[in-house]
């Protein structure tokens, strides 16, 4: 019998090597598996490149996490945001190495990775800082930017509702990053405000099939971090 | 005699009286999301917001705002009947697929031959935020930009060639500031609309760029 169903968040974040690459859900907070952040700064794993949209808020979450000195380097697309105060201390003493993405070419890039790409052509950013230094080529008349794949050791994402197969759905726009960082990390953990039994879910509905999903943790909505 | 200028909520219903019934539209942070309110829900305009929501509606009242239902600028939103969820490499295959008609955007600079700059104020921007505003700008159909015509300074943002970090190259198309409605041709900036009072000569003062008028 299939059961991805862990019993608690340590039991999620077994295994988390140092020195991995971690691709984080969410856009803004909305999406953000909170609890399994939590999980991987009690977890211990450091020397971390995190891959998100954002670069944290506050002084919790990811923001602890980089305070902690635990991240080397994050990929993201809008690090600069109302609250991003431990990023920019951070990034000003230069102690925390920023690539930054357009957002569409981040999600692409991890599209990519989970569908076998090793990297494409896109004519964002062409003729911009964001391009400086990578190979250019005209497609069908238009100037085009090589972009690479970019996998991750590790995706956490956040779902609405699960099965024991980790078939997944989301919620309205928490979606985001999160359906798609699921396919492109070799150990995908999804936590999860509702689990279903198998056969709940409409299959014409799922969005995240469980064959991308290898380990799922129950996270009731009511024990959201406020 | 004392000019008068546009207000922004009179500049984005300037811009919200372009879009025809039937397109598909993002709107930027800033700005750009005030045109959403001058588009009546009876002229069927699609609103899309990168975080992947296609079909966006008013803003809730407060208590029935969803924590899970954002925009692009992270403000709570609704969903109009007929929209769609989707996940962020869908969202961006929309936008850099060619599927908007029309994208809003707010800019530091823009240049007569079209070229943007939105993103950054220096080449040593310290963490400067890039978002999807490149995907945008390269992929719909048509950027217009939504902005003052000066900075608070007075220094024209209607440009020869833009000083700032471009966001992308001849994207432009069309420019709608407090003080005049401007195509981006050819030959360069053409005035298609002054505020109400407002002079060639007095707009041409103000702008660091040639005018044609149409």
């Amino acid at each position: 019998m299939i059961d991805k169903i862990v019993r608690g968040i340590a039991e999620a974040m077994a295994g988390i090597a140092d020195g991995s690459t971690i691709l984080l859900g969410g856009f803004g907070a909305v999406g953000q598996p909170d609890q399994l952040i939590d999980g991987l700064i009690e977890q211990g794993a450091r020397d971390l490149t995190i891959v998100a949209n954002n670069a944290g808020t506050g002084r919790t979450g990811l923001a602890r996490l980089m305070e902690l000195g635990r991240v080397r380097r994050i990929i993201c697309s809008f690090p600069r945001s109302v609250g991003s105060v431990v990023f920019e201390e951070l990034y000003r003493a230069g102690r925390i190495e920023l690539e930054i993405v357009p957002q569409g070419t981040l999600a692409e890039r991890m599209r990519a990775a989970g569908a076998g790409i090793g990297a494409f052509f896109t004519p964002t950013a062409y003729g911009t800082l964001l391009a400086r230094g990578k190979e250019t080529r005209e497609i069908g008349g238009r100037p085009q930017v090589l972009e690479y794949a970019l996998g991750g050791d590790v995706a956490l994402i956040e779902a609405w509702q699960a099965d024991r197969w980790g078939n997944l759905t989301y919620r309205k726009s928490g979606r985001n990053f999160n359906a798609v960082m699921a396919t492109a990390a070799t150990l995908t953990i999804a936590q999860t405000h509702h689990v279903v039994d198998l056969g709940a879910l409409d299959p014409e509905a799922i969005v995240t099939p469980g064959i991308y999903v290898d380990r799922v943790v129950l996270v009731p909505y009511g024990e959201r971090r406020a | 005699m004392d000019t008068t200028t546009w207000s922004r909520p009179q500049m984005a219903a300037r811009l919200a009286a372009d879009i025809p019934e039937g397109w598909y539209v993002n709107l930027g942070i800033g700005i750009p999301t005030m045109v959403a309110d001058h588009v009546p829900l009876e002229r069927e305009v699609v609103f899309q917001s990168e975080n992947g929501v296609l079909g966006m509606g008013p803003a809730p009242p407060s208590e029935q705002i969803d924590p899970w239902l954002i925009n692009a600028g992270k403000q709570p939103i609704t969903l109009r009947q007929g929209g769609a969820f989707v996940h962020h490499a869908d969202s961006f295959a929309m936008i850099r697929g060619g599927h908007l008609d029309l994208c809003v955007l707010g800019a530091f600079e823009v240049a007569q031959n079209g070229d943007l700059a939105n993103w950054a104020t220096s080449e040593n921007d310290t963490a400067p935020a890039i978002g999807g505003a490149m995907d945008l700008a390269a992929g719909s159909r048509r950027v217009w930009v939504l902005m003052e015509h000066t900075t608070k300074e007075g220094r024209s943002k209607l440009v020869r060639r833009c000083s700032y970090p471009l966001t992308a190259l001849g994207c432009v198309r069309r420019v709608y500031t407090n003080l005049a409605v401007l195509d981006v041709t050819e030959d360069g900036f053409t005035v298609l609309d002054l505020a109400p009072g407002l002079t060639r000569d007095e707009l041409a003062a103000k702008t660091d760029a040639p005018l044609h008028f149409a």
